[in-house]
């Protein structure tokens, strides 16, 4: 058939790595729409490059991929057993409002306030994750739409909040009281902070549940074939719900740390302007869920960012063309995924 | 109970159903022909975008319309090959179109228009509002019909004919063989890959027209990320209709109405993060609603299958 590449015929080690030939398709098209609007893509590129891996921007690129990978893990997870979260957004924010309050209405030491927000935050946005899941099993409807109608009301209302019932009146922004000093998590160097080992931490913990423990066997399991692993003895119903309550509490977690580390109160839409969560969800989809790889695709994508903000201010190229560019790399890999395969 | 069924809540309703409706049609289509579209928030988006840009260069509301839909076909043309020719996942390339179209609206909306945020300017000519006179007093349906774009119309007169040409029509017969069974349309000499583009490119069109009403129909502005979750809402409706247009526009006529009660909220003092969210609550319950009248049918929805990505074998497409 047509759109075959000849190379399906070539050894598997000669063949063209996907990924590769993905960013590298990406580029070339980005640099074309770079053209179009009159700047050199080669200068912007390298912008890109300079102000993303340099000595001197690497801290920032750390500290942008910090919420990026976590969000990335938070797609990961449910995609690894064939399920998408889109409901991102809101388990975020509901993190990162629970996170700003919890300082304030407990006393005690710092480190125990701290503690106490970051887990009731995970809870909190873990919880939320669940009814989607509980859509799904309970009531048919496909996870994929209730995760993300869900995220809307999660958003509505912690703006809401933010704006009229909590918010700091000492200012004339729609943001929550600020957090506590003791409460704030501990700087690392420069912007970085404890959170980033945190999120660290948990990305180990997910690749080893991936690859060396049963939960994460049977989560693959259900990846490759719904109905062979309940046939086999997985609980599904049950699964996706726990599937769903980790996935979420990360994004939990991930809202909180940004609020205790970098905002220090919970301000409305600076968690979600920056997109996170989708470009989390395209580093997850780059590679089907698998956790390493998609914590690669997280820190490239967080990468890709960083250096975008060098390229903006350089060249005057929007740097939302660093999101065009992962779009394109996800559906180059879309269909190259579909390419190799017998068409019917 | 008065106060809220008034004319300005029917034509705000009618109003907002003609997005969602144009973009549920464009979701019908394609879900008859076994082709699963979720991109219909960035297909709209970018229809939004072209919109203005035609009507803004051209000076003419008509030129920002054939912008829309053909710049909404040019993009739906990666989903028309990506899901058929390449055999992507509908899904991933769902999701990533919506992402595209949210950066590349954005870009280009900085490159071309020199702004960020949204845009409006004098030079943009709206679609205008049709009057009809002797309709507008009449209560209900006068309300609703009396003041509203040429789109609004095209719409539902756009929801009848597909409705016929889906279910009368040898051409209709054809689509939904290549839907529910591919292969025996394939062996009756049916271009099952080719009925998939054409569908996917005209369904593209439609969230086209969809995308000029936004941006064109009650306000003459461009916003990044204007869609802002119809596309999503359009999705549902198609599979609360079961890829029924009647259906899937009762489904908006339903979102139509929670929006235009959430507008009225807002105008007797609620803030608007509380009442922008009624829409989604609405698609929720009627979700949840429909799902029990259905719970005794023995086997799960289709689309359960068809919005899980990796399911590829599950898809009722078959192979």
């Amino acid at each position: 058939m047509n759109g075959r590449p000849r190379w399906s015929a070539l050894p598997l080690s000669l063949r063209p790595p996907p990924v590769a030939l993905a960013i590298l398709f990406a580029a070339l098209t980005g640099g074309a729409l770079v053209l179009v609007s009159g700047h050199n893509p080669l200068r912007a590129y390298a912008d890109i490059v300079a102000g993303s891996l340099s000595l001197g921007s690497l801290p920032d690129t750390l500290n942008w991929a910090t919420p990026l990978v976590g969000m990335t893990l938070v797609a990961a997870i449910p995609l690894r057993g064939g399920m998408v979260n889109l409901g991102g957004d809101g388990q975020l924010v509901i993190g990162g409002l629970i996170g700003a309050l919890v300082p304030l209405v407990l006393p005690g030491p710092g480190a125990v306030a701290a503690a106490a927000a970051l887990a009731a935050a995970a809870l909190g946005a873990g919880l939320y994750a669940t009814l989607a899941a509980w859509g799904e099993t309970r009531h048919g409807i496909p996870m994929l739409i209730s995760s993300l109608l869900l995220s809307y009301p999660a958003v509505g209302v912690t703006s809401y909040l933010a704006r009229f019932p909590l918010r700091d009146v000492t200012t004339g922004l729609p943001q929550t009281a600020m957090v506590p000093a003791a409460a704030r998590l501990y700087p690392l160097s420069g912007a970085l902070n404890v959170g980033s080992l945190i999120i660290a931490a948990i990305a180990v913990a997910v690749v080893f549940v991936d690859r060396r423990t049963v939960a994460g066997y049977e989560l693959r399991m259900r990846g490759k074939n719904l109905r062979f692993a309940g046939y086999g003895g997985v609980r599904l119903d049950r699964q996706a719900v726990l599937t769903m309550f980790m996935s979420g509490a990360i994004a939990g977690l991930v809202g909180a740390i940004v609020v205790l580390g970098s905002q220090f109160r919970f301000i409305d839409g600076a968690l979600l302007t920056p997109a996170y969560t989708w470009s989390g969800l395209m580093a997850a989809l780059l590679v089907g869920g698998e956790p390493v790889g998609a914590i690669v695709a997280g820190l490239f994508f967080a990468a890709l960012q960083t250096g975008g903000f060098a390229m903006q201010r350089d060249t005057s190229v929007p740097r939302v063309l660093a999101l065009v560019l992962q779009a394109i790399v996800i559906l180059f890999l879309a269909m190259r995924q579909g390419v190799g395969r017998r068409f019917r | 109970m008065s106060g809220l069924f008034t004319p300005f809540l029917f034509q705000a309703a009618v109003q907002s159903i003609t997005p969602i409706l144009l973009a549920s049609l464009a979701g019908v289509l394609c879900g008859r022909v076994g082709v699963f579209n979720l991109a219909l928030e960035g297909q709209m988006l970018v229809g939004a975008f072209a919109a203005i840009a035609g009507s803004y260069f051209a000076h003419s509301a008509i030129v920002g319309v054939a912008a829309a839909m053909a710049g909404a076909v040019v993009f739906s043309l990666v989903l028309a090959y990506g899901a058929t020719i390449f055999r992507g996942d509908p899904v991933v390339i769902g999701i990533g179109m919506n992402l595209l179209a949210s950066g590349l609206t954005a870009y280009l909306l900085r490159v071309v228009f020199g702004v960020s945020g949204t845009f409006s300017d004098p030079g943009i000519v709206g679609l205008g509002r049709i009057t009809i006179a002797p309709l507008i007093g009449v209560p209900f349906l006068g309300w609703a019909f009396g003041r509203q774009s040429a789109l609004t119309w095209v719409a539902w007169a756009l929801t009848a004919l597909v409705s016929v040409v889906l279910f009368k029509t040898p051409v209709g017969l054809r689509l939904r063989g290549v839907g529910e069974e591919p292969d025996a349309a394939e062996t009756l000499g049916v271009d099952v890959a080719g009925a998939r583009i054409v569908t996917v490119l005209l369904a593209g069109a439609l969230a086209g027209l969809a995308g000029a009403q936004l941006s064109l129909g009650a306000v003459s502005i461009f916003a990044e990320d204007m869609s802002a979750g119809r596309g999503w809402i359009a999705v549902v409706a198609v599979m609360l209709g079961r890829n029924n247009p009647l259906y899937a526009a009762a489904a908006c006529v339903l979102f139509g109405f929670a929006d235009a009660i959430s507008i009225h909220l807002q105008s007797l003092g609620l803030p608007n993060q509380l009442t922008d969210i009624s829409p989604y609550v609405a698609t929720l319950a009627a979700l949840v609603v429909t799902h029990r009248r259905r719970r005794r049918a023995a086997s799960p929805p289709a689309e359960v299958a068809a919005a899980t990505p990796g399911k590829a074998e599950a898809r009722p497409e078959g192979r």
